[in-house]
């Protein structure tokens, strides 16, 4: 198993030239070639969710992806969302709303939730409700992860209207 | 807005997997494939001829290693039953340690760890607690020991009853499951003599001891590290042979050693919970009042004794009474290994298993007498006059002394809350027209605040930062924040400024840890004496500086400053702390530095209790249960941080939900494990969970505490079973239907077969 490919992922803007199996999953290039731990391994069979990054702008299971497959495509990561100590609106939701608790499961959710608003931004409540149960949260009992999506996607929605 | 949440949103947290040293190896576990066999050989040839394998060790590497002990609740007797580092001549669960695989990189330990071959003679498994007990070994019982807890005249009072009143109850097999599986880093400083083990969690200064004892060293020699923690729940953080493992092959191989468990390990090594039958009856007057209650409890506790030795049988037979006076009472709870993984706690361990049947006995004590179910609780519910109210029972080395509680008052508020009798008249409404809908009702009394000590160290630095040091560890509920904001109010400073430590022991000679609702109880009175030392220190000096008598000053925003007037001279905490520098011309004698010390002392733990009500929907087809509403009343005591206890609350239920409707470990009839995936054992997602109402009270503060504190974690788990039951009930509209958790889906279509056939 020493053939090794090199690949490029581009994570958050930040390119990383690194030479992988053929077999190594995605998340485990990002945390551990590429040493961006904030995206967590819950259960590598695509289930939990809480490996979930953004893949052109797409929600990823990245358990369930190759980094072969990701090579030259864009890719972001929890650590993309804040602009230096300033929390986007999201992660201020998730803090406004006690949407975390151990917080081991909170990048997916921001990643599948940011995923999902940059393409359906007109999303209903209902409809955010079956996104969201795509992932798993074991402390909180989801309904402050229900309340932050649905505060930011209200924000989003006005801030368009207006 | 909680201090925990900012490096967690941004992915700056440091979680087990996260923490990772140079020249590291990695861990491989090689399990068992059998639940109960002879262990004839193990051949690991294969394994070593790969390159960058550096070692698979088997039993025989650490002979002289000796099993983990016990924490809590030991009793005698038990020692031969508990679990080695690895399988030795025998294996006797799926996912018992046989050999481990230590490895340049994880991808390679695995490969490497398929190639240990194990010949293994099976051997017939015990799947049964409930039978007659089999053979651990030679000379040993399948039943270690049975937990014996009695008050009263309890045949007198079967004797005279007027009615007796019988129930075989289960509970599933289900367990915490954290998103974060286990893992521990182990490294060994060898300028310094000094070994770390990080990944460590929940008691990480009695594991230090105890991995010192175990590998012979001296406990100052070994220091344990808590990072983040991805939740608890009562499983993490107690020592596993894999935290033991890393520890030894540090010391021996001179290298870092990193563990991380996949998600298979998790469901099958990681302690399970809850299995439970028992089978109860009470005696009852003509007016549903109990006289006593006896119950004959088989606990399922899997392979061997692990650290919590007889902890959830002695808390399920103890607190089992719950909320109701209950004159004669005795229950035997027959500790029973199976060829399973190994049992330990899981979030209001052993209520959530008594609740469930002390309240299941109510509702069948009304069934059968034709009274309502909430009469039958009114009738029987201690009164707050009564209290303090000593059980005649003991359990985790206290006496049962129930501090403080209205519970006919809660009840009381939960009903009006829900509107009852409106909503019970709208279900009927809805029965009336074939939908399968109905609503339950459960009463618990939980416990908190276990001592029997705890430590806080309390410092103040010359640029006024504040430290709090704290034996105590987290795992996820929000610690810092609320031990800041405690210290904040006693200390006057702002809690944002305060800085938690937790989770060291090289930092702090004691602690306890985080296990039964312990923290905010603990922790939080002893920061409170700590801060307040603190304050009087401070106050102290600065009246010297400021030439103004104590009693005129306050502490305000960090801020010495007189209390009586709104301007004038004042002196910062950290002008203070440089005033108190050991070379400092003002210290005029004192110790130096501005710090403080905070014991706290408890020899008994306290009551919080509460109410749910479940309001439940069968669909006829699919035979599932939807629970379309959900209240959660509970009295506290004292809140502290009003929205870390919801979120405490609905955090559990939706534990409590999974046990009840979904969560179950099942097994075939060879003990090989069905529910290794999260496709096979299912946790409730966004979807199952309900609105959950929160009704937080503060009417009966603990008098055991100055503050009136009792612990939150557990009360939103405890009664799910017990109300979610009674509703699906009376959906079905048979009384006393659900004598089985989780209630799935192919339970649920027998029942209602049967119901159909009535």
């Amino acid at each position: 198993m020493s053939e090794r490919d090199e690949i490029t992922l581009t994570i958050n803007g930040k390119r990383h030239a690194i030479r992988v199996e053929p077999r190594r999953t995605l998340v485990d290039a990002i945390r551990e070639d590429c040493g961006q731990t904030g995206t967590h391994i819950g259960c590598e069979h695509g289930v939990c969710g809480a490996c979930t990054v953004l893949v052109d702008g797409a929600p990823v299971r990245s358990c369930l992806m190759f980094a072969v497959q990701a090579h030259g495509k864009e890719i972001r990561t929890v650590e993309g969302l804040a602009k230096g100590d300033e929390l986007n609106a999201l992660q201020r939701a998730f803090m406004e709303n006690h949407g975390l608790q151990c917080g081991f499961c909170t990048p997916g959710f921001l990643m599948l939730i940011t995923g999902v608003l940059e393409r359906e931004p007109d999303i209903t409540d209902e409809e955010l409700i079956d996104v969201l149960s795509s992932n798993l949260c074991r402390c909180t009992g989801y309904q402050n992860i229900v309340k932050a999506a649905r505060a930011v996607a209200g924000e989003m929605r006005q801030r368009r209207t207006a | 807005m909680r201090l925990e949440d900012r490096p967690l949103l941004t992915g700056r947290g440091r979680f087990a997997a996260d923490i990772s040293f140079p020249q590291q190896l990695h861990m491989r576990i090689v399990r068992s494939n059998f639940a109960h066999g002879k262990l004839r050989a193990i051949d690991a040839d294969a394994a070593l001829a790969l390159p960058g394998v550096q070692a698979v060790w088997t039993a025989a590497d650490v002979a002289d290693i000796p099993p983990i002990d016990f924490r809590l609740s030991r009793i005698e007797g038990l020692e031969p039953y508990r679990q080695r580092l690895f399988a030795d001549g025998f294996v006797r669960y799926v996912g018992e340690p046989v050999a481990a695989v230590f490895a340049d990189d994880p991808y390679l330990a695995e490969d490497a760890a398929e190639l240990v071959a194990l010949d293994i003679e099976e051997l017939p498994a015990i799947l049964q607690a409930d039978e007659a007990p089999g053979e651990f070994e030679p000379g040993r019982s399948t039943e270690p020991a049975i937990v014996r807890k009695s008050y009263g005249e309890v045949d007198a009072a079967f004797r005279s009853a007027h009615a007796i009143v019988e129930a075989t109850l289960s509970i599933g097999r289900h367990s915490g499951v954290p998103l974060e599986t286990r893992g521990a880093i182990a490294r060994y400083d060898a300028a310094r003599d000094v070994l770390e083990l990080h990944g460590a969690a929940k008691v990480p200064h009695w594991n230090r001891d105890q991995i010192a004892r175990m590998l012979g060293r001296g406990a100052s020699s070994v220091h344990l590290f808590e990072g983040h923690v991805g939740g608890g729940f009562g499983i993490r953080g107690e020592i596993y042979p894999e935290d033991v493992l890393v520890c030894v092959a540090a010391l021996r191989m001179q290298r870092p050693i990193k563990w991380i468990e996949d998600r298979r390990e998790h469901l099958i090594a990681a302690n399970h919970s809850r299995q439970q039958q028992h089978r109860v009856r009470a005696a009852v007057d003509r007016d549903g009042r109990i006289l006593a209650i006896e119950d004959e409890i088989f606990h399922d506790q899997g392979a061997y004794m692990r650290t919590h030795a007889v902890t959830v049988p002695d808390l399920a037979a103890a607190m089992l009474p719950g909320p109701y006076r209950i004159p004669a009472y005795r229950a035997n709870a027959h500790v029973r290994l199976t060829n399973k993984t190994p049992c330990g706690t899981y979030r209001a361990p052993g209520r959530f298993e008594s609740t469930f049947v002390r309240e299941r006995l109510v509702d069948a004590i009304a069934a059968r007498l034709d009274l309502e179910p909430v009469e039958v609780r009114r009738r029987n519910l201690i009164a707050s006059h009564e209290m303090p109210y000593a059980r005649q029972l003991d359990t985790l080395g206290t006496e049962i002394v129930l501090d403080s509680g209205d519970y006919a008052g809660l009840l009381d508020k939960a009903l009006a809350a829900v509107e009852w009798e409106k909503l019970r008249k709208t279900l009927a409404a809805r029965k009336a027209t074939g939908e399968l809908v109905g609503a339950g009702v459960a009463l618990f009394v939980e416990k908190s605040g276990l001592g029997p000590f705890d430590q806080v160290k309390i410092a103040v630095d010359t640029d006024g930062n504040v430290e709090v040091v704290s034996g105590s560890a987290s795992v996820g509920q929000g610690i810092e924040t609320v031990i800041a904001q405690i210290c904040a109010d006693a200390l006057g400073v702002d809690y944002r400024k305060i800085r938690v430590t937790h989770g060291r022991t090289d930092r702090i000679e004691y602690g306890l840890g985080a296990f039964a609702s312990r923290v905010t109880v603990m922790t939080g009175e002893a920061t409170r004496i700590a801060a307040s030392a603190l304050k009087a220190k401070a106050i102290e000096v600065a009246s010297e500086l400021l030439q103004t008598p104590a009693e005129l000053l306050d502490v305000i925003d960090g801020e010495v400053v007189r209390s009586d007037a709104a301007a004038g001279p004042s002196v910062s905490l950290g002008a203070i702390a440089r005033a108190l520098l050991p070379g400092s011309p003002l210290r005029h004698g004192r110790p130096p530095g501005l710090s403080a010390e905070g014991w706290f002392h408890s020899n008994h733990m306290n009551y919080p209790y509460g109410v749910h009500i479940a309001v439940t929907r069968i669909d006829k087809d699919t035979g599932a249960v939807a629970i379309e509403r959900y209240l959660v009343a509970y009295d506290v005591g004292k809140a502290v941080n009003p929205m870390l206890i919801e979120g405490q609350i609905v955090g559990g239920c939706a534990q409590g939900i999974g046990g009840t409707l979904l969560e179950e470990f099942l097994y075939d009839e060879r003990g090989e494990p069905l529910s290794v995936t999260f496709a096979d054992y299912l946790m409730p997602t966004v979807r199952e969970m309900p609105p959950v109402d929160v009704l937080i009270c503060e009417d009966a503060p603990s008098p055991l505490n100055p503050m009136g504190l009792k612990g939150a974690g557990e009360g939103g788990a405890n009664a799910v079973g017990a109300a979610v039951a009674a509703a699906v009930d009376d959906a079905l509209g048979v009384k006393g239907a659900v004598t089985e958790l989780p209630i799935t889906p192919q339970r649920l279509k027998r029942l209602l077969r049967s119901a159909h056939e009535l």
